[in-house]
């Protein structure tokens, strides 16, 4: 095979702005068969809307598309599709009462009957060509992410396509699933297709792909074989400057008991049990890591702590500086808490859903936990108003303004906008679920500061992570949840991510793993201390969090 | 930002090497002039485009759009009549307003107005030669107000009970309050005599009147200023605007989401109630089935158009009063029909819409040179 032979896709000069904004300035790329191509780039940096030209949801500016060597125009998905390249979208396009199998026909031409038997026997077979795991009868409402994913993956290869494209697909899945969809891009890059994967994770692009092509605001800067370089020489190229990747840890403040949490209980949507039995210490001065699989109670805990999850038992005592008795606080309202002079504050998963009103400017959203202080009937509007200016100037957070709307917000920024109310209330405990998640490089640092000072201060910060790499740099402690329960805490300044990944798995039965992948049809809601593979625990503890994938 | 085709699906087999011929992009946050100036444009159209319905008809239309605005504005009476008709509106629109705020989609004001003005008429029927007519109309108002916040409520403390759909239950609320009207009428509250009505109130009961018109008008003033200031100054009004945005978020605040849906829901329901007052002791003296008389369905409208703001609601109110009034002068005058305002009021709904979309997008065409046919 030739050169030329082997590119599938080649796209010349792209331009496209926004708004006057250059968000493809002349880029060109070229999508090889049987390779994974990453396109490496900061938020921002055009990475999407570059493959959203190929997709057929953008039309290019100026600049030319070739496929298998010949000029096309991509209008619309359907001539994407028909051109054999295949997208699948950081937010997943499927119908939540639909089965798998009817989402991945869905607006295929065809008759009136569908013939689901010979349909999920195709599926069935595409899947064990990859190595999917995949119910072609299973409805989207009772899939995980990871699941859902995978139908949006069968879906563009059932539809023929030759060029995968993939936004972000990591963003979602745990390790392990992480590790389950490389290996069937690796299946795929065999089998002579082309693969494409949007990313700003570094270890994933060096893991997974063959080339990275970097592009930074919108501009292309070099194309580097992945076997040829080092995280550092990416991170320069993506950041445009010498970037130090070592996150600081400073020494522990006063160590002193802030929180005592003993055999804290909550059930799921489903009465099963979310967390169970929880017993843990969050002392001043320290960052408390928690680490384990996604869904495995992560954000139940948070609420749970800040009073917004019903508890079925146990206890949370809080102790505060001045070496009082210490508070019960389990079952009261965050506001009894508050008027207790105890501020919890807490950076929810969900920023723009639960932590941000996405439609408020900034000042509204400033005050979002404390418009109720002061007399009267009215909102005092000036003081967030100073506060958020306040916020712009120390976190330089850009925004047109105070008045914009946080949605119009890049990620970074809103979490910015966020994390800084959140500590400008000066908290005695801090709580962040995911706080980088979706953050480009100096954003993440500017968090891992903010949380580090806090620490300094004799803050108490309870950290919710996923990257075991951060969680190992950045925090003192970290307790590892699964299933609900506590598997352990270690101190991270003498553990390993082996140890941690052992237990983040620990409750779970080996054998019952192993035989319940022999079974893959039905999946039930059950816990994995009972009886399940990861998979179905995942499948049962991410059930509330469908809404934001 | 979003980028959709105009052009409809072609053949995707037959792939001409063509761009297309539309394309609709996002704008950037257009300043608030050039945004007004569009809504006026639009407003130019509609009233261009009901001209050329009116020419079909076979009359001049700027005849008959001078005859509607004479017809509306032009006497004392006409005046007052118009304005009469503009506060029920205003304040059923208002009374929406508050709901919509919360995205709470209330379209029960016809049912609050109704529930308002039986409560009002009971005090009106039976009580009026109990107390001085200052007290009984005190007595009204609140008794309509609380009629109105209690039917109003009702949907919302099911809702945040057992999260039922507050869109139907609003709208049955309606029938059940006009089935209600219909009953007293034709039974207990039935006027001797042959057919199914209520008396009309004693003097007593029935509104002062200041400038010609009840004072039905400077309580609608005043509700305008309380709404603005609510809605935009409240602790309540933030409350309601944050439920509205992200139940979650409320959540997370410390806000109790149930509580907010009622209580805004039982200031929505007293205002829409003070409108049934105003109607039955200020306009037509009595309580009958035309006592909403569609207003708290029109009130939608005319708080989306005036996209919520109070002060904007009291133009768009006064200018469908305005409408409905003229389009009764000019079925007299040309005997054009008068739904014909309502062929207008749909026209200028569609256009003031519509134009929306160009406010938020632009259309870039193929360029000509550069097509590569």
């Amino acid at each position: 095979m030739t050169q030329t032979d082997q590119i599938a896709v080649q796209m010349t000069d792209i331009c496209k702005s926004f708004n006057h904004v250059m968000a493809n300035d002349h880029i060109s790329l070229d999508i090889r068969r049987g390779e994974v191509l990453a396109l490496l780039g900061e938020n921002g940096s055009g990475k999407t809307t570059l493959v959203n030209m190929l997709s057929g949801i953008y039309f290019p500016d100026s600049g030319e598309i070739r496929v298998n060597g010949r000029l096309v125009t991509i209008r619309s998905p359907r001539d994407a599709f028909a051109l054999g390249i295949g997208m699948v979208h950081q937010h997943f396009k499927l119908v939540d009462v639909f089965t798998a199998a009817e989402n991945i026909v869905l607006g295929l031409p065809g008759g009136m009957r569908i013939d689901r038997r010979a349909l999920a026997k195709e599926i069935q077979e595409i899947a064990a060509r990859y190595g999917f795991d995949i119910q072609p009868n299973k409805k989207i409402y009772d899939m995980s992410v990871s699941e859902k994913q995978t139908v949006e993956i069968v879906k563009v290869l059932y539809r023929g396509a030759d060029v995968l494209i993939l936004d972000e697909p990591t963003a979602v899945l745990t390790p392990q699933e992480t590790r389950k969809l490389f290996a069937v891009l690796r299946r795929m890059k065999a089998d002579g297709k082309a693969v494409v994967i949007i990313t700003h994770k570094l270890n994933e692009v060096l893991e997974v792909s063959d080339r990275v092509h970097i592009l930074r605001k919108g501009k292309y800067i070099a194309t580097v074989n992945t076997r040829e370089t080092t995280a550092q020489e990416l991170t320069e190229k993506m950041v445009g400057r010498a970037v130090s990747l070592a996150i600081e840890r400073p020494e522990p403040g006063e160590r002193k008991l802030r929180l005592a949490v003993t055999g804290l209980s909550c059930l799921n949507r489903d009465g099963l049990p979310a967390i169970d039995d929880i017993d843990l210490e969050l002392y001043s001065g320290e960052i408390l890591g928690v680490a384990g699989i996604a869904g495995s109670g992560q954000k139940e805990l948070c609420e749970a702590l800040a009073g917004l999850y019903p508890l079925k038992k146990g206890s949370i005592r809080y102790y505060p500086a001045d070496g009082g008795a210490g508070e019960e606080l389990a079952g009261m309202p965050p506001t009894e808490i508050l008027r207790r002079g105890i501020v919890m504050s807490f950076v929810p998963e969900d920023r723009l859903g639960m932590g941000l009103v996405a439609a408020m400017d900034m000042t509204d959203n400033v005050m979002l936990r404390s418009y109720y202080r002061g007399n009267g009937p009215f909102v005092d509007r000036k003081t967030p108003r100073a506060l958020a200016r306040q916020l712009i100037d120390q976190l330089e957070i850009v925004t047109p303004g105070v008045d914009t709307p946080v949605r119009l917000l890049s990620g970074g920024n809103v979490q910015k906008v966020l994390l800084g109310r959140e500590i400008a209330s000066s908290p005695q405990v801090l709580i962040v679920a995911y706080p980088v998640r979706g953050l480009d490089i100096n954003s993440s640092y500017t968090v891992y500061d903010l949380l580090n000072q806090e620490k300094q201060r004799g803050v108490a910060v309870l950290f919710i992570g996923e990257d075991l790499d951060v969680l190992l740099e950045l925090c003192d402690r970290i307790l590892v949840l699964c299933g609900g329960r506590v598997s352990g805490v270690v101190d991270a300044r003498h553990t390993t991510k082996e140890e941690i990944g052992l237990m983040m798995t620990m409750h779970q039965g080996k054998e019952t793993a192993a035989a319940a992948q022999d079974e893959p049809g039905f999946v039930e809601p059950t816990f994995p201390h009972e009886e399940a593979s990861q998979a179905k625990t995942a499948a049962a503890t991410q059930n509330g969090e469908e809404g934001r994938a | 930002m979003t980028e959709k085709r105009a052009e409809p699906q072609t053949r995707h087999a037959a792939m001409e090497q063509k761009q297309p011929l539309v394309r609709i992009v996002r704008r950037p946050v257009m300043p608030l002039g050039q945004a007004w100036a569009i809504r006026g444009i639009a407003f130019l159209a509609a009233l261009l485009a009901g001209a050329l319905l009116i020419g079909l008809l076979g009359h001049n239309p700027f005849l008959v759009y001078a005859d509607m605005v004479v017809g509306a504005l032009g006497t004392r009476t006409s005046l007052i009549e118009t304005v009469k008709l503009t506060l029920p509106l205003l304040a059923a629109a208002l009374s929406v307003a508050l709901s919509f705020r919360m995205r709470f989609w209330n379209i029960g004001a016809e049912g609050q107005i109704l529930a308002g003005g039986i409560a009002a008429s009971y005090f009106a029927l039976f009580c009026y030669d109990m107390m001085p007519g200052w007290l009984l109309l005190i007595i009204m108002f609140l008794a309509a107000a609380v009629a109105g916040a209690l039917w109003g409520a009702l949907p919302a403390v099911f809702k945040a009970k057992w999260n039922t759909n507050e869109t139907l239950f609003t709208l049955m609320l309606n029938y059940v309050a006009l089935g209600l009207v219909k009953y007293l009428e034709a039974g207990p509250w039935k006027k001797p005599g042959g057919y199914p009505k209520i008396d009309m109130f004693e003097d007593v009961a029935r509104l002062p009147k200041l400038f010609g018109v009840h004072i039905g008008w400077l309580i609608t003033i005043a509700l305008v200023i309380l709404v603005a200031v609510y809605l935009r100054r409240s602790k309540h009004g933030y409350e309601a605007a944050v439920v509205g945005e992200s139940p979650d978020t409320a959540r997370y605040a410390g806000m109790n989401v149930g509580r907010v849906l009622v209580r805004t829901m039982l200031f929505a329901g007293a205002i829409a109630g003070i409108a049934g007052f105003m109607q039955v002791s200020g306009a037509d003296y009595t309580l009958h089935e035309g006592t909403a008389g569609g207003v708290g369905f029109t009130a939608i409208t005319v708080a989306w158009l005036a996209q919520l703001n109070p002060w904007g609601m009291v133009v768009v109110a006064a200018f469908l009063a305005l409408l409905d009034k003229g389009a009764n002068r000019i079925h007299t005058t040309f005997g054009v029909p008068a739904t014909a305002s309502d062929v207008l009021t749909g026209l200028i709904l569609f256009f003031m819409l519509g134009c929306e979309f160009f406010i938020n997008y632009r259309l870039v065409f193929r360029k000509g040179a550069k097509g590569r046919g």
